[in-house]
């Protein structure tokens, strides 16, 4: 990416600052204080789901029940999943893409900032509501977070209808947080910004929104149908009135399967911004990487009884899906093959947010080498619904989604606080992270091979070993990130001055600007040649 | 008029009180439904959901005038209409996707469950759960007609529903022929043509109640009645939801017209209403044909 400036960042006071006290942060319009409140809302969500996480990794840790009963060790794998989807990762990316979009493109703001300020705060109100469940009579969903149905109508708890509703006050956050976004890529850029001179984290989240309209609607639409089912009569997934539980599945992956790019596709982005810096070099494939995201995108419509193979579909469904599945192997490919290459005969240096960057490309494609095997349909019905499948979604989703973040978190922070962060304990937080990830999520492919299955409370004698493995892994993995949130309050509090480019390799508009970004910034939109 | 830099609205107490408003709404709705799913009466779910609704209607309603005055003191530039133009575009294709979801419940159940349910292919094991249950569409007999009795008849698409695909379609033209005269500028006229579409828009709606009422106590056609009654009510039932609330988006605009808004240049207001009325007269095109007709 190779933006000149002909006018150095226009910063100018739009006749109102932040404004004092907690006001600033309830009304706020301005994209940088939202952006904030969604990292800072992720964060918490992050550390309740770890916590959650950590109570299934307690019980686990020995054959046998010890710890917690079943019915709340559903209840806790339902509300990890649940949690880190919705109120971690999502809101994370948006939080990042509030935080540099406008400022990556040369806007003024989002294009709708009213609407941005209802989009985060619906997000508090819907997990307190789903989070409140836990305390209903007759507990919380225990479905798991695909919330299959007859398990999530005939045989839930009272408590799924607060759940269904949270789900739906969810999607129209993620629908006006979506056009948002859309409309201020598409509409806002500064001119001589043109497509192709995106950057590519701004690239991945136009798609990215583009999924969240196009797939939010049939979540509400799966979870309208389940209330109906369960409070008004209708048999969408009940065989006795004519209806079909499969059905269900068929609906709730057509949502399920780009949401799993939605929580990849920024991360994409964030790496793609990132190698470039330190590797000093330019990335390597530009163009391909947009048509490569953009088919990754395209495809993820066409796979999502992928998820099904076990379930009994006809002969031409099982193959249709799984050469569809295997097809987005071929631009993830050329994905990971342009990181690679970028950093070919660069100048690289290796600061915290590379590393974690590296360590993405290198455990996201070992997650994504394990979908490929689940991908096969014969091999699926062995691997179907074990800890296999909980090894591949948790390496594509934590040292892939999560691993991105926290690598946005550390390439942007100086940008934001203007301070430079510690890095020696960002180093520190990420070997911990590396090491109790590994620990924790590659035993599971044994055990899954071997034919664990996943929600389950206690397991057979001959999983322990590689259990009380994965236990240990998920403790170090889980306090580390106490390292993570010191490091970001002490990088907020002080520090070494960071300077308008940070780091040395950095380019684009975000680094002309000063460190930390003013409270408003390209009012004047900046001349792009 | 409008001013050269892209206007960033000051701080907004709006979204904070609509989600609080929407967080009434959510918790009152599940405690009224569970409650009555329990048979429990007295709760306070339905008192929460209508301070939530009531809240929720007078903060859109201040919101909006906010924007609207906004618009009015020549705040917005071309650019900040682009924005709402995207905008409305992009929620109308959400909303288009959430007929997608249940269209396409509509086609599998129609084309593969039904029949799998009847042992056709190899999927005959479903045969076994109801030995001799017939597949056929619209379902009148369902598997289990104990728990779920099927309808008795289903509604004849060429009485009532005919009428109303009349009335939706010539109301798309004349909110065209509203808008035409708004372009240039003939007030009596967009006035008559925009009061024709809400009246044609109410004159749906009254026969589509009376279509449920029909269902209900003459056809046996119920939420109850198997699948064909609930996908032909989501689908329905939905769209009215849809009609409703586009009559109420063009009252609000008929009201604004009223009161000298709008201009030859700048009415995307009133124009983004027009394109939610087309949409939701597209969406009844399908309707008639996939859930009448065929």
């Amino acid at each position: 990416m190779d933006t000149t400036l002909s006018q150095t960042a226009g910063i100018a006071d739009h006749g109102h600052g932040p404004a004092k006290g907690l006001g600033r942060w309830l009304f706020t319009t301005n994209h940088k204080d939202i952006g904030s409140l969604y990292l800072w809302f992720s964060l918490l969500m992050f550390l309740t789901g770890g916590c959650m996480a950590l109570m299934i990794r307690a019980e686990l840790f020995q054959p046998g029940l010890q710890l917690i009963q079943p019915e709340f060790f559903n209840q806790m794998t339902t509300m990890h999943g649940l949690i880190m989807v919705f109120g971690a990762v999502m809101p994370a990316f948006v939080g990042l893409a509030n935080w540099m979009i406008p400022i990556m493109v040369g806007a003024p703001d989002m294009a709708l900032p009213r609407m941005n300020n209802w989009s985060f705060w619906i997000l508090p109100f819907a997990f307190t509501l789903m989070i409140s469940t836990l305390f209903m009579e007759g507990g919380g969903p225990d479905f798991g977070w695909t919330f299959y149905a007859p398990l999530s109508t005939t045989y839930a708890p009272p408590s799924v209808t607060f759940f269904i509703f949270a789900v739906h006050m969810m999607g129209f956050s993620s629908i006006m947080g979506a056009i948002n976004i859309i409309a201020t890529i598409l509409n806002l850029r500064a001119p001589g910004m043109t497509m192709m001179k995106l950057p590519l984290f701004v690239w991945t989240w136009l798609i990215t929104a583009f999924l969240l309209i196009a797939v939010m609607p049939v979540l509400a639409g799966v979870v309208t149908m389940m209330l109906m089912d369960i409070h008004f009569g209708t048999s969408f997934f009940n065989a006795a009135g004519g209806g079909d539980p499969v059905l269900f599945q068929h609906v709730f992956w057509f949502f399920g399967h780009p949401e799993v790019y939605i929580m990849i596709l920024p991360a994409f982005g964030i790496i793609s911004e990132i190698i470039p810096t330190f590797a000093r070099k330019r990335l390597f494939g530009y163009a391909s990487m947009v048509y490569a995201t953009s088919s990754i995108a395209l495809l993820s419509f066409l796979v999502w009884a992928h998820h099904m193979f076990a379930v009994g579909m006809p002969l031409a469904g099982e193959l249709f899906f799984m050469y569809a599945t295997m097809l987005i192997a071929v631009p993830t490919g050329v994905k990971v093959f342009n990181w690679v290459a970028t950093m070919f005969h660069g100048s690289m240096t290796f600061e915290t947010p590379m590393l974690f960057a590296l360590a993405f490309v290198v455990l996201f494609t070992i997650g994504g080498f394990s979908g490929l095997m689940l991908a096969i349909a014969p091999a699926d019905f062995q691997y179907h619904d074990t800890y296999f499948v909980v090894a591949h979604f948790h390496y594509v989703l934590v040292p892939g989604a999560i691993f991105s973040i926290m690598a946005g978190v550390y390439y942007w922070l100086p940008k934001w606080t203007g301070h430079m962060l510690n890095e020696r304990l960002g180093k520190a937080h990420f070997w911990l992270s590396f090491i109790g990830v590994n620990i924790t999520f590659f035993p599971m492919h044994f055990v899954g091979l071997a034919g664990m299955p996943r929600r389950i409370p206690d397991y057979a004698l001959q999983f322990a070993d590689f259990n009380a493995v994965a236990s240990v892994g998920a403790f170090i993995f889980g306090f580390s990130q106490l390292v993570f949130v010191y490091n970001i309050i002490s990088c907020i509090r002080g520090g070494e001055r960071a300077t308008d480019q940070v780091w040395e390799g950095s380019h684009g508009l975000e680094w002309t600007l000063p460190s930390p970004a003013p409270y408003h910034t390209f009012s004047k939109p900046p001349l792009i040649k | 008029m409008s001013s050269a830099e892209y206007y960033v609205p000051k701080q907004s107490h709006w979204p904070i009180l609509a989600s609080i408003a929407l967080f009434l709404m959510a918790l009152g709705a599940g405690n009224l439904i569970n409650d009555l799913s329990a048979e429990v009466s007295g709760g306070i779910g339905v008192w929460l959901l209508l301070v939530g609704a009531v809240l929720m209607m007078a903060i859109l309603f201040a919101w909006f005038r906010n924007v609207i005055n906004e618009s009015m003191s020549g705040l917005y530039n071309e650019q900040m209409d682009r924005s709402y133009r995207w905008g409305m575009s992009w929620f109308i294709f959400s909303e288009v996707m959430f007929f997608a979801a249940f269209f396409g419940a509509l086609f599998y159940i129609r084309t593969l469950a039904v029949p799998w349910l009847g042992g056709e292919g190899d999927r005959g094991i479903s045969n076994m759960l109801w030995e001799g249950f017939q597949a056929q569409w619209p379902l009148m007999t369902t598997p289990d007609m104990e728990t779920f009795p099927g309808p008795q008849q289903i509604v004849d698409p060429w009485h009532l529903p005919l009428i109303n695909t009349i009335l939706l379609v010539s109301s798309s033209f004349t909110v065209t022929v509203a808008h035409k005269a708004l372009k240039v500028d003939q007030r009596s006229r967009i006035v008559l043509w925009l009061a024709i579409t809400v009246l044609l828009g109410a004159g749906f709606l009254v026969f589509q109640a009376y279509e449920y009422v029909e269902a209900y106590h003459d056809l046996g056609l119920t939420l109850n009645a198997g699948v064909y009654g609930a996908t032909f009510f989501i689908l329905t039932g939905f769209h009215g939801l849809h009609v409703t609330l586009g009559s109420v988006m063009l009252i609000i605009i008929w009201l604004r017209v009223l009161r000298g808004h709008f201009d030859a240049e700048h009415h995307f207001g009133f124009e983004a209403v027009t394109w939610y009325w087309h949409f939701v007269d597209v969406v009844w095109v399908g309707l008639f044909l996939f859930v009448y007709i065929i």
